[in-house]
């Protein structure tokens, strides 16, 4: 095994990367994938949360890279999913205790020992972000409709483009399809437009996604949601499959119009 | 695609257009101010060597997908009408 290293980030806080690195990772582990997901956002961790591991915690990212434990006892296993893990973020310590370099060795350590690893970035450009993105074979930038997010992404896809982080994918999150139809809400194909980056998801608001985190149990484990059909999408896209994107938009016409600017048709 | 609505644009077209010119400003580190000096400076610096129409002349960034470009479209006056005139 020689995993993928992924790596969520965004720029702007709230826009829903700890939601995404949860959901894709269980949907990856549900199609039989070894996944480990690394919480990156050291102080304000919550992908244990919304993974529903908090109880479980022994060691954090930082016991593992100060030599306090070994990577194996730093890793969560998911109470659903035996292939899948998390390493906690540190939540007494400051960004500064991880280096990138720190980042880059603990997911080479990783590397043999699963299929995916996924990071979760936290908000901002400064030295947590530079160790999110250090060791990454690929990074997806999540965004929502909205002015702010957009601006922000873009400044994330061009610090990705100076570093020569070739492999950028856009996750459009929130998306809330009535708004768009009555031009309220900027489309997906707006938000491609301005971003001029390759889409790997359109993730429709849904309040799944916050029953999910209430619970501990992340959405695309609901056969049902339409969120968590969105997030199964993209893991199977991030395996390589070929999937059209959601229909969220039926009645415009933007899914074809979409369907076509990713080249699918 | 123009849509109104009392009078107004709908907001996602705002929020498009805005983010337009926000995006090519932070892309290019170029605040509009500096873009119009780029303008008047250029101007000038054509109209030494060749006979402009310097209300016709058009520079603007452009931009496609992830790069941008200064686009000028800067018509030239013809010499026989300027020494007709
Ligand atoms: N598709 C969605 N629909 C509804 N709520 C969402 C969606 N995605 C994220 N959220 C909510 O947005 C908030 C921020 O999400 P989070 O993943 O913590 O963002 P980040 O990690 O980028 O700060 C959370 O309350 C989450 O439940
Ligand atoms: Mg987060």
């Amino acid at each position: 095994m020689t995993a993928q290293v992924i790596t969520i980030s965004s720029g702007k806080g709230g826009v829903g990367k700890t939601t995404t690195v949860a959901n894709i990772a269980v949907a990856l582990a549900a199609d039989g994938a070894k996944v480990v997901c690394v919480d990156g956002d050291i102080g304000l961790r919550n992908l244990d949360v919304v993974m529903g591991l908090e109880n479980r915690i022994v060691y954090d990212i930082v016991d593992v890279i100060e030599g306090r434990c070994k990577l194996r006892q730093a890793m969560i296993r998911d109470k659903h999913f035996p292939e899948l893990y998390l390493i906690p973020a540190a939540q007494t310590r400051d960004k500064n205790s991880v280096s990138p370099s720190d980042m880059t060795r603990l997911c080479n350590e990783l590397r043999p020992e699963a299929d995916f690893v996924l990071i979760d970035s936290p908000a901002g450009i400064e030295r947590g972000f530079r160790n999110a993105i250090a060791p990454a074979d690929r990074v997806l930038v999540v965004t929502n409709p909205e002015v702010s997010a957009v601006r922000d992404a873009d400044r994330v896809v061009g610090i990705l483009e100076a570093e020569e982080k070739r492999s950028t994918a856009l996750i459009i999150n929130r998306l809330n399809p009535i708004l768009v139809k009555q031009h309220d809400m900027l489309s997906a194909e707006d938000v491609l437009d301005l971003l001029g980056i390759q889409l790997i998801g359109i993730v429709p608001e849904d309040e799944g996604v916050l029953v999910g985190s209430n619970r501990g149990v992340p959405v695309a484990q609901d056969a049902k949601s339409r969120a968590g059909q969105a997030f199964r999408n993209i893991a199977k896209r991030i395996r390589g499959d070929e999937v059209p994107f959601l229909d969220l938009e039926k009645q415009s016409g933007l899914w074809d119009r979409i369907q076509k600017m990713a080249g699918k048709k | 695609m123009m849509s109104w609505f009392g009078g107004r644009k709908r907001s996602a077209e705002s929020a498009k257009e805005r983010l337009q010119l926000v995006l090519i400003h932070d892309r290019t580190d170029l605040s509009p101010a500096e873009l119009t000096a780029l303008k008047d400076e250029l101007i000038q610096v054509i109209s030494r060597h060749v006979d402009i129409d310097a209300d016709s002349v058009l520079i603007d960034l452009q931009h496609d997908g992830r790069s941008q470009r200064l686009v000028a479209d800067i018509p030239l006056r013809n010499v026989t009408r300027r020494s007709a005139g």
